[in-house]
């Protein structure tokens, strides 16, 4: 009877206490005109880290209005519809005070005190500084024209769509600590450190997630599957061929492709392209310095390196066209491209070099086969055609199966069925 | 619609975006030295440039090419003398012609990035072209022809 009573009492108790974590007041809205003290540095600063973190890519739909919102964005737990983030008062977030901007930015949580879905990446803006929050508040206040828009409602089933139930998750999982900065590590490490975990949220893709969806920390930036493509371990686990240096991020971050590796393709091409671009060099290279580190390459010379040489040397010998049905549709479709002499040649990768043949899931792969770069993809200004609507499932299996050999990998099961579901996925507007 | 720049000059065109861009510049925008040939981009006939790569125009979506820079065959020089053009008609490559401006594009991208090319680098490089009236021999001594010149001229053009 009284250990009945225990358990009630501490079951109403851990109830009560985790209404009280989980409810959050509204915040008082504003009266936009209230918000002018802005500086031209600030607003400056607030567009460039904007960009840099990608607001727009998920925050605008195709063809909609800036920062409108109704981007859809399909999870395994359903379809999610992006917020307005324009300064409308209506529709947006033109009532929304800076202490509100910044609680969802660091906490999750909207003006009226509901759970926003953690596909906001609020763990990582969490670790930005005041004054960077406060900057981007000022930009998309001031700059950002008003949208009236109403958000389409998400495709989440219930219980899911239970937003008190956000909170729990965020107990669990959430990693709510602020930016540390390691002494041990140089300022420029740090440097970028700050950018990659917070602002540029590279971890939101990179890092594998567990059942319920959350960052799994202890294999921060192992790989993980996104929007129907594989973002590539970003540790020493990176399955590519040759070291991923400073000098290898650096270039991949300022120009879409490193010469060594490949090209950013996917939901990878808007966050070099419309996103990290708008960085100073320098912060583009502390960011190459972490991940250098974070890859363990340190300072190599490459040249000379078996990898590479066996790359360029396995292309001399061309293989006998009537005999591999995989290399003659290579030869005729993508070797006058990917064919780069005794020299490496920007724009002509092999793709030995590159992850996608060397990731146990061909996906990569096949999404480039089906549907090339565009010119705001992998390197400016460059694209590549897409065989959608040209091979069948069966050609681009076999040219898969080809490279994947070449490349020195054992072959991918059941590689026909996979390019048909590829094929089939959901097309995301990246 | 979509807007790129077409040898030099901002063009738009009211297509739907997964319009080839091949149709874009022979039906929409008049440009027809660039061939239609097999249509699933395994013969060449309809490379281009798309920012100076030589691209198969019969399968790129235009919206692919939004604000890029390409040059077809009437573009890749003023008066027709581009090196890989001088040794084409020195050397009389052309039969039939059909697969020409395809096989001259790849061509002059092909000397951009190997500069010297071997028979293999240029058999490797040029075997996405089919030529149906068997002209390889005379499209790959051009091939060298034209890089010798260009070779000859960079030695000229450093001397003077």
């Amino acid at each position: 009877m009284h250990k009945g009573i225990i358990i009630s009492l501490a079951l109403i108790t851990g109830v009560g206490l985790f209404g009280i974590y989980a409810w959050h007041s509204p915040i008082e809205p504003i009266n936009p005109q209230q918000n002018s003290a802005f500086t031209p540095q600030e607003i400056a600063l607030g567009k460039t880290l904007a960009s840099a973190g990608y607001c727009g890519t998920c925050h605008t739909a195709p063809d909609g209005q800036q920062y409108a919102g109704n981007y859809q964005m399909h999870t395994e737990f359903g379809t999610i519809y992006t917020s307005n983030i324009t300064p409308d008062e209506k529709t947006g977030i033109g009532s929304w005070s800076l202490k509100a901007f910044e609680r969802a930015m660091r906490s999750g949580v909207s003006r009226d005190g509901h759970h926003l879905l953690p596909a906001f990446p609020y763990e990582h803006f969490n670790k930005m500084s005041a004054e960077d929050i406060k900057a981007i508040y000022a930009y998309i206040m001031t700059s950002i024209p008003a949208v009236n828009q109403v958000k389409e409602e998400n495709g989440i089933p219930f219980p899911l769509n239970i937003r008190w139930l956000q909170a729990g998750w965020k107990l669990l999982f959430a990693d709510t600590s602020e930016f540390a900065k390691q002494s041990d590590k140089s300022e420029d490490w740090n440097r970028g450190a700050y950018l990659s975990e917070g602002l540029a949220h590279c971890g939101a893709c990179h890092t594998p997630r567990n059942a319920v969806g959350a960052e799994d920390y202890d294999n921060m930036y192992a790989g993980a599957a996104i929007d129907g493509w594989y973002a590539p371990s970003l540790t020493a686990s990176n399955p590519a061929p040759l070291p991923w240096r400073a000098e290898d991020f650096y270039e991949y971050l300022s120009t879409g492709n490193s010469t060594y590796h490949d090209s950013a393709g996917g939901p990878m091409a808007p966050v070099v392209h419309a996103g990290l671009s708008a960085l100073s060099s320098d912060d583009l290279m502390a960011i190459s310095l972490y991940f250098a580190d974070k890859a363990g390459s340190g300072e190599q010379n490459i040249e000379n390196n078996e990898a590479l040489l066996s790359a360029i040397n396995a292309q001399q010998a061309l293989p006998d066209l009537r005999l591999d049905k995989g290399a003659n549709l290579y030869a005729a479709a993508c070797q006058s491209c990917h064919y780069s002499g005794q020299d490496m040649v920007k724009g002509r990768p092999l793709l030995a070099l590159g992850s996608s043949l060397h990731l146990d899931e061909p996906t990569n792969l096949i999404n480039v086969i089906l549907d090339g770069f565009r010119a705001d993809q992998g390197i400016h200004g460059v694209v590549m055609p897409a065989f959608r609507q040209a091979f069948t499932d069966e050609d681009i299996a076999t040219i898969a199966a080809y490279l994947r050999q070449s490349a020195g990998e054992k072959a991918w099961p059941n590689l026909i069925s996979k390019v048909g579901e590829v094929r089939r996925q959901p097309q995301f507007a990246h | 619609m979509a807007t790129f720049n077409l040898n030099g000059k901002t063009v738009t065109a009211d297509v739907e975006s997964d319009t080839p861009l091949l149709w874009v510049i022979r039906d929409e925008l008049g440009f027809t030295g660039t061939k239609f040939g097999c249509g699933i981009g395994t013969c060449g006939a309809c490379t281009v440039h798309v920012g100076g790569r030589a691209t198969r125009s019969c399968i790129t979506p235009v919206v692919a090419v939004e604000g890029a820079n390409i040059t077809t065959i009437e573009g890749l020089s003023v008066d027709g003398d581009h090196p890989v053009q001088v040794a084409w008609q020195a050397l009389q490559v052309p039969q039939c012609g059909y697969c020409q401006s395809g096989q001259i594009m790849q061509a002059a991208s092909l000397l951009k990035d190997i500069p010297n090319p071997t028979d293999a680098e240029i058999d490797a490089v040029m075997s996405g072209n089919l030529c149906r009236c068997m002209t390889y021999v005379r499209i790959r001594q051009a091939i060298h022809d034209a890089a010798a010149a260009t070779t000859q001229a960079e030695k000229e053009n450093n001397n003077a």
